[in-house]
């Protein structure tokens, strides 16, 4: 490409960086194919501490199983699946409709000088610890509910709303950014045809960003489903199928921060084969997510 | 000549270092003596401590009186729970475990120092009435037997029952002595959490609760009697109050140098006065 | 029994409204709750002494503010020159291949996957396989796992935001790919590979769940990477779930908030700089 210079003097120059060129191009394969590695990593360690588990105890008894007691080797994780599963319904009911209004709020509605204040707000949302939601959870909101419902206050309630406050900024920020995607002559020709702005956007905006709306609620469902600190401290960790919004329950994650640090033997590889559903669960959905908004963007 | 000079140096530095070790041997195997506070040889190294996390707190202001005394010893106090401060021990990884459960026979090549007793006690809000309670009649709540407080003779009200994780020492002592003594299991509709002051800061909020904690962790709660014994240290210590275990240090082989100084200091008048103060239950000594 | 587009219309803009500012009130009640409840407790000496151990809290958040920062420290170690690498993959020499699918599916999987299953890796591996013990040291190392994706993607649209003609200019000078990279391409990227660090440093300071099993917990001032140690968060989660002194928990929250609103408002001017520098483009926000 650049030999119309070359004497006998710089050669040997031009050599060494196309010798660095050559090590660091391998070299950036290598990093390149770290995050894939480490992701290997976690599957294979999890698996390997969690199969000991599901040989024993049996995948589908480990799965459908209601009684988690280590005294009697009994491990059953039913209880914790429905306690993820219910609390995060819980956060998406409250949080998807108000995320999306919230996100039609930031792009449609509100004038700009809110936009700029409600933007970072949300933001910010984000970045707040999750240890934090769960001791403002814990002071507020589970007395409050003590004083309404029946039981402790720890309950479903307390940490579906929580978790809805946590995922809000991953549903209105992806639907932001689906909305802003929906080509203008979209929104132009809905004008032209008479509508009000409000059915411009009920009627082709939203659809249009439909599978943008989708995918952040997936990806919210993983991140609601992952969050551990915040849901220990609110939801008061029965081992039970909950039967009310005011009752307590247990997430799969709280399991695992809860009892990790004790477990021995069988009980050991029962955390970790907890993992494995978890992993398996979030990429599930997570790849749902990524799958959606890939399909966006092309 | 500067061969030899290197070498006599050297042959200096081991001799030094041989005298030390013997030093440290010598002073570190004798009876410490009460009376003499001047330390001949100044102790320093750094100590790991790993294990229960019953232990934690109290080794950790243990640790601290030590190091102000020996300044040049470093002690590194985490948690991780018993079992896996008898795994950390086994394999070396920490020179000192800690647990708050009796070592199994498959973990018996470790060796377990008591430092101080504990008792669990049965507490209940302040504002409830309620003051004794049996053995038997908290098994019955943990296991959901009785779940309104009338049946014990408190008020009108459900009882929600606080209990905390599979696998923590205190619930091992828990079962062990009340609910395993009447064949009784921890129904799993309580609210569990892993550790006694979450336990504590439950209790302390939620009106009908009831809840086991050590000792220490009495403060701001109604620590109830059981069958007539209050749970003071003076009750843990003549054997009157019947929920009382063993905290331990463990070691892979017999504790030298600053790890026996340590552990000395903490069995010693001393130390124990140390843990009294917390709550714990001092050892007997002799 | 029609309802006019307009009411429909006046009723839809009532409801977005008042969604964009219940959004806004949340934050500010869980702000104005933290910091009017907690901002009291804060005086120098909370700042600067340890935490005693003990059952009431007693003493300071000196040994977690110095714990996080170690933590914020060895994590960048690790994380950026792994991250920076591989965005340099992602941006320079990604072909349509198998390999790059698999690259980018590592790295969008490795961005979903919740925090206490790196803390469970992390204890299977760096405490326990590896013998590293609960110590800063195991932390950093799940926590870098935990960041990359972040790194990656920051720095990669960085990268790739960097106009094709310096590209072109540099190999028409004859310059080899790799003295393009780091002469050309990273000089302009600079403010997207801060603005990652930045990032990461939030992911420190926000963490709990994968440092609750990996790093121990102790109050003690570390003394290097192998003590066991606590963050600020972790510290603010002993102090609401295993002692009775809640204000401190509500202080050491303000501590964290002021320093997360540090964090976002130094992104946000650093990608606003980003922006004016590559001529537009709004960056996304994805994460």
């Amino acid at each position: 490409m650049s030999n119309t210079s070359s004497t006998d003097v710089t050669k040997p120059v031009i050599e060494l960086r196309r010798i660095y060129d050559v090590f660091w191009r391998y070299a950036i394969y290598f990093f390149g194919a770290v995050s894939f590695v480490i992701l290997l990593l976690i599957a294979l360690f999890i698996l390997r501490e969690g199969y000991p588990a599901f040989e024993k105890i049996g995948i589908w008894q480990f799965i459908s199983g209601q009684r988690w007691d280590v005294a009697d080797s009994a491990f059953g994780i039913l209880p914790m699946i429905i306690g993820s599963l219910y609390v995060t319904v819980g956060a998406l009911v409250l949080s998807v409709p108000l995320g999306i209004f919230s996100a039609i709020f930031l792009t449609d509605v509100a004038p700009k000088k809110v936009r700029k204040i409600i933007r970072p707000a949300v933001e910010l949302l984000v970045g707040i610890p999750s240890v934090v939601y769960g001791l403002v959870g814990m002071l507020m909101l589970v007395p409050a509910i003590q004083q309404i419902g029946q039981g402790s206050g720890d309950s479903i309630l307390a940490a579906s709303i929580v978790l809805a406050v946590m995922v809000l900024p991953t549903i209105v920020s992806i639907t932001e950014d689906s909305i802003l995607a929906v080509p203008n002559a979209y929104r132009e020709g809905a004008l032209a045809l008479g509508s009000t702005r409000w059915q411009m956007i009920w009627n082709v905006v939203l659809p249009a960003a439909r599978s943008g709306i989708i995918a952040s609620i997936a990806l919210g469902m993983g991140r609601a489903i992952g969050e551990t600190m915040a849901m220990i401290m609110v939801i008061g960790n029965s081992i039970i199928i909950p039967d009310s919004i005011f009752s307590s329950a247990r997430t799969l994650t709280g399991t695992l921060a809860l009892e990790l640090k004790y477990a021995t033997g069988i009980h050991w590889n029962a955390l970790f084969a907890t993992g494995v559903v978890l992993f398996i669960f979030i990429l599930i959905l997570n790849s749902f997510g990524i799958l959606l908004l890939r399909g966006k963007t092309k | 000549m500067i061969l030899i000079n290197q070498t006599m140096k050297r042959m200096a530095g081991v001799i030094a270092a041989a005298a030390l070790v013997f030093v440290t041997i010598v002073t570190g195997c004798a009876p410490a003596p009460a009376s003499e506070p001047t330390q001949s040889i100044e102790l320093s190294g750094t100590i790991n401590e790993a294990g229960s996390t019953s232990v934690q707190p109290l080794a950790e202001l243990m640790a601290t009186a030590f190091t102000q005394k020996h300044p040049k010893v470093t002690i590194n106090i985490s948690g991780g729970g018993s079992s896996a401060g008898v795994k950390a021990t086994a394999a070396g990884t920490v020179i000192l475990g800690a647990a708050s459960r009796d070592i199994k026979i498959s973990e018996a090549d470790i060796i377990p120092i008591c430092i101080a007793r504990d008792g669990v006690a049965m507490v209940v809000n302040q504002a409830n009435p309620l003051t004794d309670i049996t053995i038997e009649q908290v098994a019955k709540i943990y296991a959901g037997e009785i779940t309104n407080w009338k049946e014990v003779g408190g008020d009108d009200a459900p009882i929600t029952v606080v209990s905390r994780e599979e696998g923590s020492g205190t619930r091992e002592v828990f079962e062990e002595y009340v609910t395993g003594r009447y064949n009784k299991k921890i129904k799993a509709d309580a609210l569990f959490f892993d550790s006694n002051g979450a336990v504590r800061t439950k209790v302390t909020a939620e009106k009908n609760s009831i809840g086991y904690v050590s000792f220490g962790y009495i403060e701001g709660l109604k620590a109830l009697t059981v069958g007539g014994v209050a749970p003071t240290i003076e009750n843990g210590q003549n054997g009157k109050y019947p929920i009382v275990r063993r905290l331990y240090f463990l070691s892979k082989s017999t504790p030298t140098g600053a790890v026996r100084e340590f552990i000395e200091f903490c069995r010693s008048p001393e130390g124990q006065k140390i843990a009294q103060d917390e709550g714990y239950i001092p050892i007997v000594l002799k | 029994m029609k309802i006019s587009p307009k009411f429909t219309h006046n009723v839809a803009w009532g409801v977005c409204w008042a969604a964009g500012l219940l959004s806004l009130a949340f934050l500010f009640i869980i702000i104005g709750y933290v910091f009017v409840n907690g901002i009291g407790s804060i005086t120098w000496e909370f700042l600067t002494t340890n935490p005693k151990g003990g059952l009431k809290g007693e003493g300071g958040i000196l040994s977690a503010l110095v714990g996080t920062l170690y933590l914020i420290g060895i994590t960048l170690l690790i994380a950026v020159p792994l991250g920076v690498g591989a965005a340099i993959y992602m941006a320079e020499y990604a072909r349509n291949n198998w390999f790059t699918k698999l690259v980018r599916f590592g790295v969008e999987s490795l961005a979903g996957i919740p925090s206490i299953v790196f803390g469970l890796f992390g204890f299977a591996l760096f405490v326990t396989a590896l013998g590293f013990n609960f110590s800063i040291m195991s932390g950093a190392l799940t926590l870098a796992c935990l960041c990359l994706p972040v790194i990656i993607r920051t720095c990669e649209e960085a990268m790739k935001a960097v106009p094709r003609t310096y590209r072109e200019a540099s190999y028409g000078l004859g310059a080899t790919k790799w003295q393009t990279i780091t002469h050309v391409i990273l000089p302009a990227a600079i403010p997207g590979i801060i603005t990652s660090i930045i990032l990461t440093v939030g992911r420190v300071v926000e963490e709990t769940a994968c440092l609750y099993v990996t790093m121990g917990g102790s109050s003690n001032m570390p003394t290097s990477i192998w003590s066991s140690a606590r963050t600020l968060s972790l510290h603010l989660y002993y102090l609401a779930m295993e002692t009775t002194a809640i204000n401190k928990a509500l202080a050491t929250g303000v501590i964290l908030i002021i320093i997360i609103i540090i964090i976002n408002f130094a992104t946000r001017w650093l990608s606003d700089r980003y922006i004016a520098m590559s001529g537009g483009g709004r960056m996304s926000n994805g994460n």
